[in-house]
C-alpha cells in the first residue's frame, strides 16, 4: 500500500513525533507525560514509517534492532537504581542534582529511569509490530 | 580473603574467552588460578597453626543478622588446600585429557567456578553464606556431570545428582534457619560458643535431622548414596575433582564444622554412626562386584565417606584426629587413582577391569602413581594410609558405645578397601595381558604427572608425618573439637593390637581380592540392585512426570477460548466467593448523576461494545473495540487523568495497527460456534461484566485508607521533585514496581518475537 501522500507526510511527521515523544518524556515529571506514553508515541512514529515505506525502510531509519532498544532500556533503568547503591543508599533511591536544568527543572536519576522505561516501551512495541509485519 | 574466594568466579567468567583467544595456553593460565590460591592459603598456614582465625566480613542483610563473612581456621585451611591443590592437578590434567574438545573453554570456566563455590563453602563464616555457596557447588556439579550433554545417561545422572543434593540442600536451609533461631545467631563463631543452648533446645532433634539430611545427601550416605556412582558419567577429571577429593566431602565438612554445636548427644551418635557404618560396609561390597574402574572407585569413595561419617559420629578427640588424617590421606590417594583410571581409559581405551592387565609396560609412570596410591589406600607402611589406618582402628576401639560392633564393621570395610586397592592399583597394570585387541599407547606427561604427584605426597606424608600433623591436622582437629587437641603423628608405634589388626586387614583384603573372580562367577548374572533407594528415586520421578503430563493435558488443551474461560472463570469464582463471604454486597446503586458529556462518553462505549459483539465483519469488530478504548480514554480526560488518557489513546492506536496486520492472515469470517456455545459465551461475558461492576461499586463505596494517597500528594514535590504525582509514583516512589513491569514487558515482547520467528523458520 504505497501512498504518495502518506509517504511524504511521514517524512515530516517522523522527526516531529520523535521530538514530541522526547518532549513528553522530559516534561513528564511535572506535567502530563512520561516515559511510558513517550515510548508509545516514538513507537507509533516508526510504525507509521513502516506502514508508508515498509518494515525494511523503517528498520533502516531506526538503525538499531528493536530488541536492542529493550535491552538498553532495561539496563538504563537498572543503572539508575544501581547508582544509589554505589553511594551506600538503598537500591533505586532518587538522586538529584542541585543545579536547575532548563526545560526539565531538576535532573536526577528518576529521569534516567524514565528514559529506560521509554526505551523498553518503544522497543517492545516495535518488536511486536515489526515481527508481525514481516510475517 | 573475600577476593581470594571470588577470584575463582572471575576467572571462570574469563576462561571461555581466554580459551578462544589462546587455545594452546589456556590450560596453563587456568591452572595458575588455583595454584596462586593454593599459595595464598599455604602462606596463611603459620598463623592458623598458631591458633588464630582469620576473618573477613561484610554486612549483607543487617536486618536479619546475615553477614557475608569468611573465616579461615584449621578445618577450613585443610579443605581449602585440598580444593586448590587438587584443583591445579585437575585443570592441568583436563587440558590434556579433554584436548581438542570443542567445549574445553566452557569446561575450564565451570571447573573454576566450582572450585570457587567449594572454597566459599568451606571458608564461610556465616550459615547463610555457607548455604549459598553450598547450593552453588550443587549447581556447578550438575553442569559438570552433564558436561557431555549430548548423552542421555550423562543428563540423567546430572539431574539425579542435582535433585538429590538440592533436596538435601532445602532441608539444610530449614535446618540452618532453625539453628539460627535456636542459637540466636547465624554467625558460625558465635554459634560454636552456644553448643549447650542448642543441644538443650526443644527443636534440637528437628535441627539435627534437617542438617544431617543435607550433609548425608551431599556426602552420599546411605540411603542417598546412589547418585554418586551414577555421577561417574562425568569426564574423569570431573569425577576426580567432585567425587573423590572435594565436593562429596562438603557433607563431612559440615558435620565436622557443626560437631561442637550439635555433636555429642545420643541422637547424634546413633544417627551419624549408623548411617556411616552402613554406608562404609555397603560401599565396600558394591565396589567389589563392579568391573568398571570408575564405578569401583566411586563405590570405594562411598565407603570412605561412610568411614569419615562414622568417625565424626563417635565424637571423641581420637576419632576427630583419625577423621582429619584419613580425610587428607583419602583425598591424596583417591584423586591419584581417579586420574590414573582416566589415563588408563585414555591410553588403553577401556575401563573394564576384566580386559586389562600388563599395562605397566605401556604406561610405567601411571602404574607407579596408581601403585603408590593403592598401597596408601591399603594402609601399607611407610605410606600415609598406614598412619590413617592405625588411627582409624585406635578411634574405633575407643568408641564410647558399641566399640566391638564399630571395630568389626571397620575391619570388614577396611579389608574390602584393601581388596579394592589391589583391584585398581595392581590388576590393571601387572600380570599378563588379558585382551590383546586393546591398542594401548603411551600417555603424555600431563596425564601421568597429575596422578603421580598426590601419590608421592602420600609417601612424603607417611615418611615425615610430624610436620603434617603440626601444620595441618592439629589446627583442623582443634576446630572440630572446639579446643586444642595434642596431635602427634608417627609412623611406628610398635607391635600392638592396632598394628596386628592392620596386618590382618591387609591379609584379609588380599585374600578377598584373590578369590573375587571365583565369587563373582557364583553370582547369578544381572543380580545388580533391582531394588533399593535408587529404585525409589526412579518411581518418585516417574510419578511426578506422570502427574505433570496428566495436568498438562487437562489444562493446556490448546484452545484459546477454553484458556480464556478458565482464567476469567477462576477469577470470578475465587473473588466472588471472597466477596460473598465478606458479606459486603452493595445494597443500593449510586444515584446516577453527571453532565450530558459524561452520558455521551458512556453511550459511545456501549455502542462500540455492542457493535463489536454483534457485527459480522472483522474490521467493524476491531473498530468497535477501538471505539470502546477511545471512549474509556474520554472518561479519563473527563475525570482529570490526562496521563492515562494519553497512554490509552496511544495503546488503542497501536492495537488497531496490530489488528489490521493480523486481519490479513485470518480466514474468512464465519460463524463456527453452535447456538449453545454462543449462549455459553454470553453467560461468561455477562458474569464477568456483572462481577466487575460489583467489584467497582464495592471499591467506590468503601473508604480507602486515606493516608497513602495524601502522602504521595504531599511528598511529590519535596521528596520526588515533581508536580506530576502519577509520574513521581511511577519512577520514584514505586520505581521497583515499574522496574518489574518493564521487565515483564520485555519478556513478553521476547516471547512474541520468538513465537513469530519460530513460526517463520518452522515453515508454518
Amino acid at each position: 500500500m504505497q501512498s504518495l501522500l502518506l509517504a511524504t507526510a511521514v517524512r515530516l511527521l517522523l522527526p516531529l513525533l520523535l521530538l514530541f515523544s522526547l518532549f513528553l518524556l522530559l516534561r513528564g515529571h511535572n506535567e502530563p507525560g512520561g516515559g511510558f506514553v513517550g515510548g508509545l508515541v516514538a513507537a507509533a512514529a516508526f510504525v507509521l514509517h513502516a506502514l508508508a515505506h515498509g518494515v525494511a525502510g523503517a528498520r533502516r531509519v531506526l538503525r538499531v534492532e528493536p530488541r536492542q532498544l529493550v535491552a538498553a532500556g532495561l539496563l538504563t533503568a537498572l543503572a539508575s537504581g544501581v547508582l544509589s547503591l554505589t553511594l551506600g543508599l538503598p537500591f533505586l533511591t532518587g538522586l538529584w542534582s542541585t543545579l536547575p536544568v532548563p526545560v526539565i527543572g531538576h535532573a536526577g536519576t528518576p529521569l534516567l529511569f524514565d528514559a529506560g522505561v521509554y526505551l523498553v516501551v518503544a522497543g517492545m512495541a516495535l518488536m511486536i509490530v515489526f515481527s508481525l509485519m514481516e510475517e | 580473603m573475600i577476593v581470594a574466594v571470588l577470584s575463582g568466579f572471575g576467572a571462570a567468567l574469563a576462561a571461555p574467552f581466554l580459551h578462544r583467544r589462546l587455545p594452546r595456553w589456556s590450560g596453563w593460565v587456568c591452572a595458575l588460578v588455583p595454584l596462586m590460591l593454593f599459595g595464598f592459603f599455604a602462606a596463611q598456614g603459620g598463623e592458623v597453626a598458631a591458633g588464630h582465625t582469620i576473618r573477613a566480613a561484610y554486612e549483607w542483610i543487617p536486618s536479619l543478622g546475615v553477614d557475608f563473612s569468611f573465616s579461615l581456621d584449621g578445618l577450613s585451611l585443610l579443605f581449602a588446600l585440598l580444593i586448590t591443590g587438587i584443583g591445579v592437578l585437575v585443570v592441568a590434567y583436563a587440558s590434556s585429557y579433554l584436548h581438542g574438545h570443542h567445549h574445553l573453554g566452557r569446561f575450564y570456566g565451570l571447573i573454576l567456578a566450582f572450585m570457587a563455590a567449594m572454597l566459599g563453602t568451606v571458608l564461610a563464616g556465616d550459615l547463610i553464606t555457607l548455604f549459598v555457596f553450598w547450593e552453588l557447588t550443587g549447581l556447578c556439579s550438575y553442569l559438570l556431570i552433564g558436561f557431555d550433554h549430548g548423552r542421555e545417561a550423562a543428563r540423567k545422572a546430572a539431574l539425579q545428582a542435582l535433585l538429590v543434593t538440592c533436596a538435601g540442600g532445602l532441608a539444610l536451609l530449614a535446618g540452618f534457619i532453625l539453628l539460627g533461631e535456636g542459637a540466636g545467631s547465624l554467625d558460625l563463631a558465635a554459634l560454636l560458643t552456644r553448643g549447650d543452648a542448642v543441644r538443650s533446645h526443644p527443636l534440637y532433634v528437628p535441627i539435627l535431622a534437617l542438617v544431617l539430611l543435607g550433609a548425608f545427601t551431599k556426602s552420599a550416605q546411605f540411603p542417598f548414596h546412589f547418585w554418586l556412582p551414577g555421577a561417574m558419567e562425568a569426564p574423569t577429571p570431573v569425577s576426580a575433582y567432585l567425587h573423590s577429593a572435594t565436593m562429596v566431602k562438603l557433607g563431612i565438612y559440615l558435620l565436622a564444622r557443626l560437631s561442637p554445636v550439635l555433636g555429642g548427644t545420643d541422637a547424634w551418635f546413633w544417627s551419624v554412626t549408623l548411617a556411616g557404618g552402613i554406608t562404609m560396609v555397603a560401599g565396600g561390597v558394591m565396589a567389589l562386584i563392579r568391573s568398571d574402574l570408575k564405578q569401583i572407585l566411586a563405590y570405594s569413595t562411598v565407603s570412605a565417606l561412610g568411614t569419615l561419617t562414622l568417625l565424626l559420629g563417635l565424637h571423641t578427640p581420637r576419632a576427630a584426629t583419625a577423621a582429619m588424617v584419613f580425610l587428607l590421606v583419602h583425598a591424596l590417594y583417591k584423586s591419584a587413582l581417579f586420574l590414573a583410571a582416566g589415563a588408563v581409559d585414555h591410553g588403553a581405551g577401556t575401563r573394564d577391569l576384566a580386559r586389562m592387565g600388563g599395562l605397566a609396560r605401556a604406561m610405567p609412570w601411571v602404574a607407579l602413581g596408581a601403585g603408590l596410591a593403592a598401597l596408601s589406600m591399603a594402609g601399607v607402611a611407610p605410606l600415609a594410609g598406614f598412619i590413617a589406618k592405625e588411627l582409624l582402628y585406635e578411634a574405633k576401639l575407643q568408641a564410647p558405645l558399641a566399640a566391638e560392633f564399630v571395630t568389626g564393621a571397620g575391619f570388614v570395610a577396611n579389608a574390602l578397601t584393601v581388596a579394592v586397592a589391589v583391584m585398581v592399583g595392581y590388576l590393571p597394570f601387572h600380570g599378563r595381558e588379558r585382551d590383546t585387541s586393546l591398542h594401548h599407547h603411551r600417555v603424555e606427561s600431563l596425564l601421568w604427572l597429575p596422578p603421580l604427584l598426590p601419590a608421592l605426597m602420600g609417601l612424603v606424608v607417611g615418611i615425615v608425618p610430624g610436620l603434617t600433623g603440626r601444620w595441618l591436622v592439629a589446627p583442623a582437629v582443634a576446630a572440630v573439637r572446639g579446643v586444642p587437641v595434642p596431635v602427634d603423628l608417627a609412623l611406628w608405634h610398635g607391635v600392638n593390637p592396632v598394628f596386628l589388626l592392620g596386618v590382618a586387614t591387609v591379609a584379609a583384603g588380599v585374600g578377598i581380592a584373590s578369590v573375587r573372580g571365583a565369587l563373582l562367577r557364583r553370582l547369578p548374572a544381572g543380580s545388580g540392585p533391582g531394588w533399593g533407594p535408587e529404585r525409589g528415586y526412579g518411581l518418585l520421578i516417574d510419578g511426578m512426570l506422570g502427574l505433570a503430563r496428566w495436568q498438562t493435558r487437562l489444562l493446556q488443551n490448546g484452545r484459546l477460548r477454553y484458556y480464556l474461560m478458565t482464567v476469567v472463570g477462576a477469577a470470578v469464582f475465587l473473588m466472588g466467593v471472597a466477596i460473598l463471604r465478606s458479606g459486603e454486597i452493595p445494597r443500593q446503586l449510586p444515584r446516577p448523576d453527571g453532565g450530558i458529556h459524561e452520558w455521551l462518553a458512556a453511550g459511545v462505549i456501549l455502542a462500540g461494545a455492542l457493535t463489536a459483539a454483534t457485527t459480522t465483519s472483522r474490521l467493524a469488530a476491531v473498530a468497535g473495540l477501538g471505539t470502546v478504548g477511545y471512549g474509556v480514554a474520554l472518561v479519563y480526560i473527563l475525570y482529570g487523568a490526562p496521563d492515562l488518557a494519553m497512554t490509552q489513546f496511544c495503546i488503542e492506536t497501536l492495537s488497531i495497527v496490530l489488528f489490521v496486520l493480523v486481519l490479513y492472515r485470518l480466514p474468512r469470517f464465519s460463524l463456527l460456534s453452535t447456538p449453545g456455545g454462543r449462549v455459553r459465551d454470553l453467560l461468561v461475558a455477562f458474569s464477568v461484566g456483572g462481577f466487575m461492576t460489583v467489584l467497582v461499586l464495592l471499591a467506590v463505596s468503601q473508604t480507602l485508607v486515606p493516608h497513602i494517597s495524601t502522602y504521595f500528594l504531599e511528598q511529590s514535590l519535596p521528596a520526588g521533585h515533581g508536580r506530576n504525582v502519577v509520574n513521581v509514583i511511577l519512577v520514584d516512589f514505586r520505581a521497583l514496581d515499574t522496574l518489574g513491569e518493564i521487565t515483564v514487558l520485555a519478556v513478553a515482547a521476547l516471547g512474541v518475537y520468538g513465537l513469530m520467528k519460530g513460526r517463520g523458520e518452522g515453515g508454518g
